[in-house]
């Protein structure tokens, strides 16, 4: 643009005038400027830079702060250093916390791709209705999960559970109420259980997708010859899944170690703190409790946990040359 | 109350619409005070005042809060806005405001709020001993929370408070052989357990309430001579006593209803309305849930109210849950906001306020006890006195932020949980509670 616009000015300046220069005149330092493509490219990318560091670096940034110092709400901290981290060390229920969160991201994860895995391969074959059934499978994803919270408390309820209801009061088989949420472990699959239910669509769905892409014609030279219906899935359908198995179990596992509103609408961590998440148990010392810096320093003790999960999923399950469009080693 | 207001002042209480309708018209005329010059505060040129409060319990406590303060706006001209928020965001809400030195110049925060923001607020010693001088005194929490610690002078001023005595059946209990609760704990077992019986059980909350599961945990405690810190406040909750208590528990948690373990705040007014549980402990709110339900109308006829049995200490072992009024330094109109908070407490706004609420607050000056209020129900006798609990939250210590987290961290309540629930010896659970109490109260 710039150069054509001077050669047009050449043109019509042909008739030299007295006092005529040959020395094109300079842009302005500021089209000069944005003509720089390094700046051009800062400029450009300052408004993410800025949202980013705005709302992702500095609470990052402020909840690793807070983890090192004695913040309580109301009151300005001081550098404690590792202190927050060592009383932890020795605390049991942060223990707890840790030992529920792993075994709920684990037993959940297992339990919602079981599940999952097996509705997308139902889903995948021609069913009547199947629009509205894949709509109908989505619902408990698409319920804020406050509510299907609630719902489930209700179905925990040591009064007023429509499971006791149905066993003791309709069917006669039991005489005494369940007790879901009244000691640990029944407490803790209760939460289990509830999270699959509402994990299942997400997965089933994502999985439904990975399926459709995988060539009929696959199947059609499997059958030819003559490979059996376990075979059909073992060497075709689930090595084909397994890039997006991958993504979608790192997802999810991410989505279920970080699980917070479940666990603290059904039992706020109890009984005495048995079903306590590190997200709920951050969370009630920080911010109920008022010790912001231990509930930081715990929110910050999930991250090696998270980092683990990642990798894991993506080396174990997605390292695989074939992805890029290889054979395998 | 019609007499001293004006003719445009009642218009406005009656298009508040509930407010006014609900009053009985003779209200205030009962309540005795005594005429004390008022302190001398000018109100400041072009002032305005922002109010933060905990949401409404019952929508009288609101229209009426609004209405009085419509009232005070129109007297003085200050411009006063009211602001109601959730109860579990209001002490954040009250920190941010604190830290940064703007927003509301009136909290009416938490009873121990005042306590921890003591060098951010005013003090309010002339409006209090002016409103003490004329109402007849305040109520012993009413001065344990007002007042700075081991000193005179006061840094809020409790608005009312409210507390949770024990709501029973009174069939239920006639049946098991019983005139009204023993205050003995060995009787109250007893009673406890002819209840579990009649398959009519007793149930508290064990689980991660912070009203309920805090009050019988604190009233085990208490009742049987144990405290959470002492006078220097120190943690002294690994006691022979607080051991005594939990022993008792392991007896006393069979009678119950099943699920305590799990019991939040609104698990026992749910069991109890469904004729699961006939003996329990609560605020006000469930008795009247019941009265103003014609279906459930019989269940109301049949509760009564009593305070928590004595035990060995002589007095009921509760406390109440505080609303407590600070100013804030940063406020640029102090005067204004005192004469807000002394306007809100006289009998002309405060008694239509207090009946308003049937209840759900007590009041925390003593001239209020003849309030109408407390005389249009007989069930709600034991609520008249319900800041006068000799108890606190952190007692015997001083009030600090700490013994709210204590609280806020079911300490105790997880506690009696553990020993309940078979998962701790009574000792090992005193030990557990001794370590995470000490963790909040060191320096």
């Amino acid at each position: 643009m710039a150069s054509s616009a001077q050669t047009m000015q050449q043109a019509a300046v042909v008739p030299a005038l007295p006092g005529w220069s040959s020395r094109t005149p300079q842009p302005s330092w500021l089209v000069a400027l944005f003509d720089w493509k390094p700046f051009l490219v800062f400029v450009c990318l300052l408004p993410a830079v800025g949202l980013l560091l705005a709302f992702l670096a500095y609470p990052l940034g402020l909840g690793i702060w807070l983890a090192f110092t004695d913040t309580t709400v109301g009151r300005d901290g001081q550098w404690v250093g590792l202190e927050n981290f060592e009383y932890l060390f020795g605390d049991k229920l942060f223990w707890q916390a840790v030992f529920y969160s792993v075994f709920y991201t684990g037993t959940a994860t297992v339990g919602k791709f079981g599940l999952g895995l097996w509705l997308a391969l139902l889903l995948n074959h021609h069913l009547p209705l199947k629009s509205i059934l894949r709509a109908v499978i989505l619902l408990p994803w698409i319920v804020p999960t406050v509510l299907s919270a609630i719902a489930f408390w209700w179905i925990y309820d040591p009064q007023f559970s429509i499971i006791s209801y149905v066993f003791v009061d309709v069917l006669g088989w039991r005489t005494t109420y369940f007790d879901f949420l009244g000691s640990a472990w029944p407490a803790r699959w209760s939460l289990i259980a509830a999270n699959i239910w509402r994990g299942i669509p997400f997965v089933a769905i994502s999985l439904l997708a990975g399926l459709q892409t995988i060539s009929a014609s696959l199947y059609e030279a499997a059958l030819i010859d003559g490979a059996t219906g376990w075979q059909r899935f073992r060497y075709i359908t689930f090595p084909l899944l397994l890039p997006i198995l991958a993504i979608v179990m790192t997802f999810s596992i991410i989505f279920t170690f970080t699980d917070f509103q479940l666990v603290y609408a059904i039992t706020r961590g109890g009984p005495v703190n048995s079903t306590h998440l590190l997200a709920t148990l951050a969370f009630q010392r920080g911010i109920p409790g008022g010790m912001l810096g231990e509930g930081a320093a715990i929110a910050i003790s999930m991250v090696p946990f998270l980092v683990f999960a990642t990798l894991f999923s993506y080396f174990a399950l997605a390292r695989r040359k074939w992805q890029q469009g290889e054979s395998n080693d | 109350m019609t007499s001293i207001l004006t003719r445009r002042e009642t218009l406005r209480l009656a298009a508040a619409g509930l407010a006014a309708s609900a009053l009985p018209a003779s209200s205030s005329a009962q309540v005795p005070r005594a005429e004390v010059a008022p302190p001398k505060l000018p109100v400041e040129n072009g002032a305005s005042l922002r109010i933060l409060r905990p949401a409404r319990f019952v929508e009288p406590d609101e229209v009426i809060f609004r209405a009085n303060t419509a009232k005070f706006q129109q007297a003085t001209g200050v411009e006063t806005r009211v602001d109601f928020v959730g109860w579990e965001d209001i002490r954040q809400q009250t920190a941010v405001a604190s830290n940064t030195g703007t927003g509301p110049d009136i909290v009416i925060g938490w009873a121990d709020d005042p306590h921890v923001y003591v060098d951010k607020i005013v003090e309010l010693s002339d409006i209090a001993e002016y409103l003490g001088k004329r109402y007849g005194g305040w109520s012993f929490l009413g001065e344990k929370y007002g007042k700075r610690d081991k000193s005179n002078n006061w840094i809020g001023i409790p608005v009312g408070g409210t507390t949770g005595p024990i709501v029973y059946r009174k069939s239920a209990v006639k049946e098991a052989g019983f005139d009204k609760i023993p205050n003995d704990h060995a009787e109250f077992l007893k009673l406890c357990q002819g209840l579990k019986k009649l398959n009519k059980p007793a149930g508290f909350a064990l689980g991660n309430a912070v009203g309920d599961g805090n009050a019988f945990a604190q009233w085990l405690v208490w009742s049987h001579g144990g405290y959470l810190l002492d006078e220097a406040g120190k943690v002294a909750i690994n006691s022979k006593e607080t051991i005594a208590a939990l022993t008792y528990l392991k007896d006393l948690y069979p009678t119950f209803v099943s699920g305590t373990l799990s019991w939040g705040d609104p698990s026992n007014n749910r069991a109890y309305a469904a004729g699961e549980c006939w003996l329990t402990a609560n605020g006000v709110s469930l008795y009247f849930a019941l009265k103003n339900d014609p279906a459930q109308r019989a269940i109301a006829e049949d509760t009564d109210h009593q305070a928590l049995p004595f035990g060995l200490v002589g007095k009921a072992p509760q406390t109440a849950t505080m609303l407590n009024a600070m100013l804030f330094k940063h406020s640029k109109f102090p005067n204004a906001a005192k004469d807000y908070i002394q306007f809100m407490m006289e009998s002309e706004q405060y008694d239509p306020w207090l009946t308003g609420c049937l209840g759900y607050w007590s009041h925390t000056l003593r001239a209020y006890g003849k309030s109408a209020v407390w005389d249009s129900d007989p069930k709600l006798e034991v609520y008249r006195n319900g800041t006068d609990h000799q108890f606190w939250s952190g007692y015997k210590g001083p009030i600090t932020q700490a013994s709210q987290t204590v609280a806020a961290e079911y300490v105790l309540v997880q506690m009696c949980a553990s020993v309940a629930s078979g998962e701790a010896t009574p000792q090992e659970a005193a030990r557990e509670a001794e370590r995470r109490s000490r963790r909040y109260f060191r320096a």
